[in-house]
């Protein structure tokens, strides 16, 4: 702001930008060539290198799955040895949780939406955004030798001291996520910086999205937690190499130790996974049911209230693993606290579809899937974690099929909110919303028919990790792998549907979902920098009763002389803090 | 906004995303800042596993912080309080438009650095001589207490990583004293010296902490 730093509202002179409809020039053709990707800066075409790795590796990982599914078909060994499948569940849970989910939608979609969101040009650090990429790059290269090397078995946990005495090779694939880690970091002191100072004229932090919250909320975590897994792994990685001594028992180190370390980080990752999944769900929520949404702070708020609580309950992965009783009775009193921020967000959502006309495309199918998923995992996470009940559940399906509900039903099923939300903005593109809809259905079935049994027969004692079985679980393990298959054949339809999109897909308008939100008031594909004005809010993102007009205005140039414009002046807050 | 002379005058060091200079400078310092806070958690997860094994074996770091030479600890105390008093001072000759200072406490800022460096060469090696090295490496003799290895493990870790820092440090203030030589900063832009000051800073607070907690137990 040129303006001395006294006021912190001024005039600017504003008139309507209506968004280009197909425009020629957008940022997919603003440079071509393989060697323009892989150098760009732009926030847009970095997130969807991000989308792509990982697409990549959720295929990686659910082929994985696949493969454990159909091992367990039968109780006895069907066509893989007991070694093996340590390997493969081992690989499935470490990719998909460090190589899918923690970048899925904070680094793929964020950095896509979130400085369109703020009416910005990029995000803070365009060449460090692009340097986290190839940092990602270079820790899935390492474990991808890990892979290749011996592979790992010891479950994505890596609990000492197994982990400090399997022939396999722990030590590059941690070394890989840590510095996997640095990435997760430099995503997430960008998106800090970016909200906080790259907002657009009048956009202040009670007109913020709420998906700029939640990735706000997001980026804390990954900022705070990340570090101390980063230690946590080079004290593994150094127990492994030179025998220090600080987790391995057997030279006077204490295995829970490294459990505390290790959950100090995990526990709060899983909400680096579900978090940025909120801020997408209240955003397809308002724009399909064509409202304010309800409760616009609680929800802010209830984000960073995850974020804190997060932090305090670490300790419920260590119920049984020689806790005192008085530290567990407090981690298992916190963990029934973070129910409360969760349970407000979903009141909220449900009030804000009262009474609104809902459209149920398919981005609003995932949102309805999300909600139902979500809570079952929700629920089942809150008995888990009550003391008592965890002595017989713990290590069972039942944490397998929870884990599930919350981060695939929850996490991905947002992901896949937001993809095809942002899908048009992203590739200037429609899908076919029949398969669309049709893949969202099947992908619903197959997922309750795979997890639903995992709840029941943990309750009865199958545990988990283990490679056979006795008879009397045969038939949920059963239910599971069919369940498991239907959701791949969605999985199928889905990819089939995109790739019809991107290469003769209708094109899309600039808004085509109606919304009010900023990063549809720009043209689709987006253009290379991201708005041809400075835009400037007046109102906040859900106020679905104000004119679309009013979502649209950017600063008039002075100098322009295009008369024909109406041109108004408006007050706006200073966007920018003097700090 | 600064209105439509944003484009007419647009200085060199501006990236194109930002509105004004103010911007990216306020960006830069508190993108650092939040990076120091990860600096901080990062180097925290090693100060909670000093603080466990020495709340579990108290005798043994009274006994084995013995070995380490609390002069030499001292010295190397007082040569990065210097170093950040040096930095702090090219940082005040950078918004001077001094150059020429900017560069000479660059290099006594980076000569310091080295200092320090030696001195951690030479406390290192003596202590390897002895058999005082990590883990299952360790093979000295003269402490009774039979978990010595992990407060030398400790050790090594601790200050293996803040010399690292150090080591990184001196790099960037290299890049610093190359860019400008060549005339990259001004009264007027001196953002990469000021978050590098930052960053030496930290580096120097992080050691102030691990001197008295290693060195002067007792
Ligand atoms: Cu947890």
């Amino acid at each position: 702001m040129s303006t001395p730093e006294a006021s912190t509202t001024k005039k600017v002179q504003v008139r309507r930008y209506k968004p280009e409809e197909n425009p020629k020039e957008h940022y997919l053709n603003a440079e071509k060539g393989v060697w323009a990707w892989m150098t760009t800066i732009d926030h847009k075409k970095i997130g969807l290198l991000y989308l792509g790795s990982i697409t990549f590796f959720f295929f990686v990982g659910g082929m994985l799955a696949l493969l454990l599914r159909t091992e367990l078909l039968t109780p006895a060994q069907s066509f893989i040895d007991a070694d093996v499948y340590n390997q493969v569940f081992t690989l499935h849970g470490a990719i998909m949780i460090f190589f899918f989910l923690v970048p899925s939608v904070p680094a793929a979609l964020g950095n896509f939406i979130l400085p369109l969101q703020l009416g910005a040009k990029d995000v803070a650090f365009p060449r460090l955004n692009l340097a986290s990429f190839y940092i990602y790059t270079i820790g899935t290269i390492f474990t991808l030798i890990a892979i290749f090397t011996g592979g790992i078995d010891t479950g994505w946990t890596f609990y000492t001291p197994y982990s400090t005495q399997t022939g396999t090779n722990v030590l590059l694939m941690t070394f890989g996520i840590f510095i996997l880690g640095f990435s997760s970091i430099l995503t997430g002191v960008n998106f800090i910086v970016t909200i906080h100072k790259l907002r657009a004229p009048g956009l202040t932090w009670n007109k913020l999205p709420l998906n700029v919250w939640a990735l706000y909320a997001t980026s804390i975590i990954q900022v705070l937690a990340t570090p101390v897994l980063a230690i946590t792994l080079l004290l593994l990685v150094m127990e492994r190499a030179l025998g220090i001594g600080v987790f391995d028992p057997s030279i006077g180190g204490d295995p829970v130790l490294f459990q505390h370390f290790f959950w100090f980080y995990s526990h709060p990752a899983v909400y680096i996974m579900i978090v940025p999944g909120f801020g997408v769900i209240s955003e397809v929520i308002s724009t399909f049911s064509r409202k304010v949404i309800f409760g616009y702070w609680a929800i802010a708020l209830s984000s960073l209230a995850i974020a804190f609580i997060g932090f305090l309950v670490w300790g419920h992965h260590m119920f049984v693993a020689g806790q005192s009783s008085l530290a567990s009775m407090v981690f298992s009193f916190l963990t029934f606290l973070v129910g409360i921020p969760t349970g407000i967000k979903i009141f909220n959502w449900l009030a804000t579809m009262y009474k609104g006309s809902i459209d149920m495309k398919a981005p609003m199918l995932y949102a309805m899937v999300f909600l139902f998923l979500f809570t079952i995992g929700g629920f089942t996470g809150i008995m888990l974690g009550s003391l008592a009940v965890d002595i017989h559940l713990h290590d069972t399906y039942y944490v397998v099929a929870h884990f599930h509900y919350v981060m695939m039903g929850g996490m991905v099923m947002a992901l896949l909110a937001g993809l095809h939300y942002w899908w048009p903005k992203m590739f200037g593109k429609m899908y076919s919303e029949f398969f669309a809809r049709i893949s969202c259905v099947i992908i619903f079935i197959g997922f309750n028919l795979a997890f639903l049994p995992q709840f029941v027969m943990g309750s009865q004692g199958m545990p988990r990790r283990y490679f056979n079985y006795i008879d009397q679980y045969q038939a949920f393990h059963q239910l599971s792998t069919i369940g498991a298959y239907i959701m791949a054949v969605g999985f199928v339809i889905m990819a089939g549907y995109m790739i019809h999109s991107l290469l003769r897909g209708k094109p899309a308008s600039a808004n085509p979902w109606g919304s009010r939100a900023m990063e549809w008031q720009t043209s689709s594909p987006a253009p290379h920098h991201n708005f041809e004005h400075i835009p400037v809010i007046i109102n906040g993102p859900y106020d679905y009763h104000k004119p679309m007009s009013e979502f649209q205005l950017g600063i008039a140039h002075s100098t322009n002389g295009h008369q024909s414009f109406e041109k108004v002046d408006v007050n706006v807050k200073s966007a920018e803090e003097k700090a | 906004m600064s209105e439509t002379s944003a484009e007419t005058k647009h200085p060199a060091h501006l990236h194109h995303h930002f509105v004004d200079s103010d911007q990216q400078f306020e960006s830069s310092k508190m993108g650092m800042w939040i990076f120091l806070v990860t600096e901080i958690l990062f180097f925290g997860g090693l100060f909670a596993a000093y603080i466990v094994y020495r709340a579990w074996y108290p005798e043994l770091y009274l006994e084995a912080s013995q070995e380490l030479d609390a002069f030499w600890g001292a010295i190397n105390t007082f040569v990065l309080i210097g170093s950040s008093l040096t930095v702090a001072m090219a940082i005040r000759s950078a918004q001077l438009n001094q150059i020429r200072g900017l560069i000479i406490n660059l290099w006594i800022t980076i000569g310091l650095a080295c200092t320090f460096m030696v001195i951690k060469y030479f406390e290192y090696a003596e202590k390897l001589e002895k058999g005082i090295a990590p883990g299952i490496y360790y093979t000295y003799d003269g402490l009774e207490h039979e978990k010595a290895n992990i407060f030398f493990s400790i050790y090594y870790m601790m200050t293996g990583l803040h010399g690292l820092h150090v080591i990184i440090g001196i790099g960037l203030m290299l890049w610093l004293v190359w860019k400008a030589k060549r005339g990259a900063y001004h009264s007027e832009y001196y953002t990469p010296v000021e978050i590098t000051g930052l960053y030496w800073h930290l580096v120097d607070v992080i050691w102030i902490f691990l001197f008295p907690l290693l060195y002067l137990i007792d």
